[in-house]
């Protein structure tokens, strides 16, 4: 996106480089039919590499272009391609439904944003009191959690390079 | 993290599942929560399992039973886990 003003730049953070172990975490996980507790090391365990994919609240733009975006580029052929935000159960089932990506792609519902702090990639929203978020940022883990690429928002806005990530896949 | 052998179908607030947890934590029995759609008519999962929409539902991979509506489940939880059985009835 080309403007002819400067976007916000994000100061820089400590967050899991390529070659760290990701924090585990278990948080509920939504798919198209229910939610249970789910630990980021079981999901893992269980496939030969994950994307994390931390993005804005259900709903905001963000959201919808990347979902789309992931959608259109069948991520979910290569890899367990999980999302992560603040929003509710809830809205994530509204967001599976309305992206077309149910069975697909499942995603992680963090509303205190403890995950995004674990990952120190949170990030306050201003003029919406009392909220944070995590910064946009993708992480690629394999069964081991360990980072084979990590990308975080140095902008707000900010989107993830998709040819970087997929060529990681 | 599906470890425990019983799995509870459930929806947020919904009475007759808390009365079913309340069993469950008596017990001490390990269970994993799976919340389910507000909305009947889309509970497709359930109805899958147990033939029903309702929930409560539970599916217990120690006895193979998949049973819903919570007075049957507190009765089978009774029966099953309660006194009378397992560590004091095991002598026969």
């Amino acid at each position: 996106m080309e403007l002819d003003f400067d976007v916000v730049d994000l100061d820089p953070v400590d967050h899991p480089e390529e070659g760290d172990t990701a924090p585990d975490f278990t948080r509920p996980l939504v798919n198209e039919e229910f939610w249970e507790d789910e630990s980021l090391a079981s999901l893992c365990a269980d496939s030969d590499r994950v994307v994390l994919v931390f993005h804005a609240m259900d709903g905001a733009f963000p959201a919808t272009y990347i979902w789309n975006e992931i959608r259109d580029r069948a991520w979910h052929e290569q890899a367990t391609v999980v999302g992560v935000s603040i929003s509710t159960p809830y809205e994530h089932k509204q967001l599976l439904e309305e992206r077309e990506i149910e069975g697909d792609y499942r995603l992680f519902s963090d509303p205190a944003n403890g995950v995004a702090q674990q990952y120190g990639i949170d990030m306050d929203l201003d003029g919406m009191a009392g909220i944070e978020e995590p910064r946009p940022s993708v992480f690629v883990l394999d069964s081991d959690r360990t980072v084979e690429y990590a990308w975080v928002a140095q902008e707000w806005p900010d989107f993830p390079d998709y040819d970087e990530v997929e060529a990681q896949l | 993290m599906s470890e425990s052998d019983i799995t509870l179908y459930r929806l947020q607030a919904c009475p007759f599942c808390e009365r079913v947890v309340r069993k469950l934590e008596a017990y001490d029995l390990d269970y994993q929560s799976r919340f389910v759609e507000p909305m009947h008519a889309d509970r497709d999962v359930v109805k899958r399992l147990s033939g029903k929409r309702t929930v409560p539902a539970i599916v217990d991979e120690n006895t193979g039973v998949t049973m819903s509506e919570s007075a049957n489940i507190v009765a089978y939880l009774e029966r099953t886990y309660g006194e009378g059985e397992g560590t004091t009835g095991g002598v026969a």
